[in-house]
């Protein structure tokens, strides 16, 4: 189990490096705010762990706050990297606004 | 096919969506699909999480779920683009919280590991101590950048007192880490363990200037990470490897192009302390002597208006002071007066790599006017007046000339080639990265003095009257 785990690891660390090199400065921000999103993906272990049963009082807080921290992650990751990514779509601008129209 | 099978199909669905996301974020066009794209991944990861035979507790699941999207969403639909920098390490923060949350949980209801095997506590442990340093330091890199803390660099006692600190307290929590694998399962070891690598994570990011964040903040995203791949492992949960591998990989990656941006290794910055050496010889010793030339807004918009080439280098100042839809006004008058402008964008302006470009195209600045370094400094010689807002450490010509300074070596906008200079800039202090910048005294520079935004608001009232 844990060399097949250690196979996914290496190879998705690799997958990581192939996916990114190549990226226009303009999109770093977006990229790391869409990256941070991802590792959200932590909301699994505390759903898992929670929900395969823990006892205790404190056990059940500490995974509630752990789900809370992932969601606001996961939720709040996207969606700040979905707003700033709309401002980069090229807008129906009116055509006073071009540059080009300011040219003529 | 079987419960679990179902599960591992829909994970592969899952983290192929990740991947396909992130090649799509990494091109302006597929960007928001890209995102999109990852989101509904995240989605089906959560889904197919539920379906695991034996789950329950699903109340304080949703409970979880719900507070956590109450707090998330209206944090992030509500903040302004100017804040995006903290509110990305804040994120990045509760993700490594999380991660060091879960790991203290696996421990006490496993009895500190006891009939797991070696490697769990191992991936399990690491998940703890870099969870915790990630939390607590994006704590102290939001707090710095909403300016609860001052950006300059703090740093705990003389010379190597900091550091050596650090390697205790990284000592301390390794050393913890150790003694549950060998077999102790006091519940202290790992409270110490969670402790030290918080106060750790608290002593990495305070001594950091202003102008080192975004490569900090890029740092701890990538540990963020790899300490869910680490939990991953732990959990035997194929997507939080994955996933976390993922990020660790790619944000290792963006990290070091940050820190080649800006001529400086990723060892020396976490070593702490740019900036914290203000070298002062050569010029003048406190600044205040050596003449500065100030300029109105009349006086500045004139200029602009009978040059035929202008270069906007636009800076965090832009970002403090919401300038961008001012700076976009403006340009467009001058654009109607038939004046060439561009924006030279510095790798590292602002507290993010192309925390610029976000600022400009909110403001509907077209893509084409946006220019790289390179590209930039091939035409400042052909400039006719360059208009730096609230830019400071990226135009500083010491970077190129002196030797003994803290930026020596870092690529920077040669602003001081074109023909003349007008700064604009809330007062004389020195940059984020408390280092003087002597462009603000060349013969060719004038200062404008006052809030970004309310210049170049006074400048566009001036070129309308023009």
């Amino acid at each position: 189990m844990l060399l097949q785990n250690l196979a996914i690891l290496v190879l998705a660390g690799f997958v990581g490096f192939a996916v990114i090199s190549k990226v226009p400065n303009t999109l770093h921000t977006p990229l790391m705010s869409g990256t941070n999103a991802i590792h959200g993906i932590v909301i699994l272990g505390g759903i898992i762990v929670l929900g395969l049963g823990v006892d205790g009082f404190l056990n059940k807080l500490l995974l509630v706050i752990a789900i809370v921290f992932g969601t606001i992650n996961v939720v709040g990751g996207f969606l700040v990297t979905d707003r700033m990514l709309e401002m980069f779509k090229q807008k129906p601008t009116p055509p006073a606004d071009t540059p080009e129209e300011l040219e003529a | 096919m079987s419960r679990t099978d179902l599960i591992l199909a829909l994970y592969i669905v899952s983290f192929s969506l990740f991947i396909y996301g992130l090649m799509g974020l990494t091109g302006p066009r597929t960007a928001v699909r890209g995102n999109r794209i990852a989101a509904v991944g995240m989605a089906v990861a959560i889904i197919a999480s539920l379906l695991i035979p034996g789950m329950g507790n699903w109340g304080l699941i949703i409970l979880g779920v719900a507070i956590g999207t109450a707090i998330g969403v209206p944090a992030a639909r509500t903040v302004k683009m100017t804040q995006i920098p903290q509110m990305v390490a804040l994120f990045n923060g509760v993700g490594g919280g999380a991660v060091a949350l879960i790991a203290w949980v696996e421990f006490r209801s496993t009895g500190g590991y006891a009939d797991e095997p070696t490697y769990v506590a191992i991936f399990s442990l690491f998940g703890a101590i870099v969870g915790s340093v990630s939390f607590w330091g994006s704590n102290i890199a939001f707090a710095k950048l909403q300016e609860i803390l001052p950006g300059r660099p703090i740093t705990v006692g003389p010379g190597r007192t900091q550091q050596l600190l650090n390697l205790v307290l990284l000592l301390i929590a390794v050393g913890c880490a150790v003694a549950i694998v060998a077999g102790a399962h006091s519940e202290a070891l790992i409270l110490l363990l969670l402790l030290a690598a918080g106060v750790l994570g608290n002593f990495l990011v305070l001594p950091i200037g202003g102008a080192d964040m975004p490569v900090v903040i890029s740092l701890l995203n990538a540990f963020t990470g790899l300490s869910a791949a680490a939990t991953g492992i732990a959990l035997n949960n194929t997507a939080l490897i994955v996933a976390g591998m993922i990020v660790g990989a790619s944000g290792t990656i963006l990290t070091n192009l940050m820190a080649t941006a800006m001529n400086r290794s990723i060892p020396s910055i976490v070593a702490g302390g740019f900036g914290g050496v203000i070298t002062q010889g050569g010029v003048g010793d406190d600044g205040v002597e050596r003449t500065v030339r100030s300029t109105s807004a009349s006086d500045a918009a004139v200029q602009m208006a009978y040059a035929s080439r202008v270069v906007i280098v636009p800076g965090y100042g832009m970002a403090v002071a919401q300038a961008q839809h001012a700076v976009r006004e403006m340009t467009k008058l001058l654009e109607a007066k038939g004046i060439e402008v561009s924006f030279a964008i510095h790798p590292v302006a602002g507290r993010m790599p192309g925390h610029m470009n976000v600022l400009l195209a909110e403001a509907d600045v077209p893509y084409e006017q946006l220019n790289e370094m390179e590209e930039a400094n091939s035409q400042f010689a052909r400039t006719d007046v360059s208009l730096v807002i609230g830019a400071n450490d990226v135009t500083n010509p010491d970077a190129r000339a002196k030797a003994d300074s803290p930026i020596y070596g870092m690529p920077i906008l040669n602003v001081d080639e074109s023909a003349s200079v007008i700064v604009l800039k809330r007062s004389m202090s020195s940059g984020f990265a408390g280092i003087d910048n002597p462009l603000f005294y060349d013969a060719k520079t004038a200062m404008l003095f006052g809030d970004a935004k309310a210049s170049v608001g006074e400048i566009t009232e001036e070129l309308k009257a023009l």
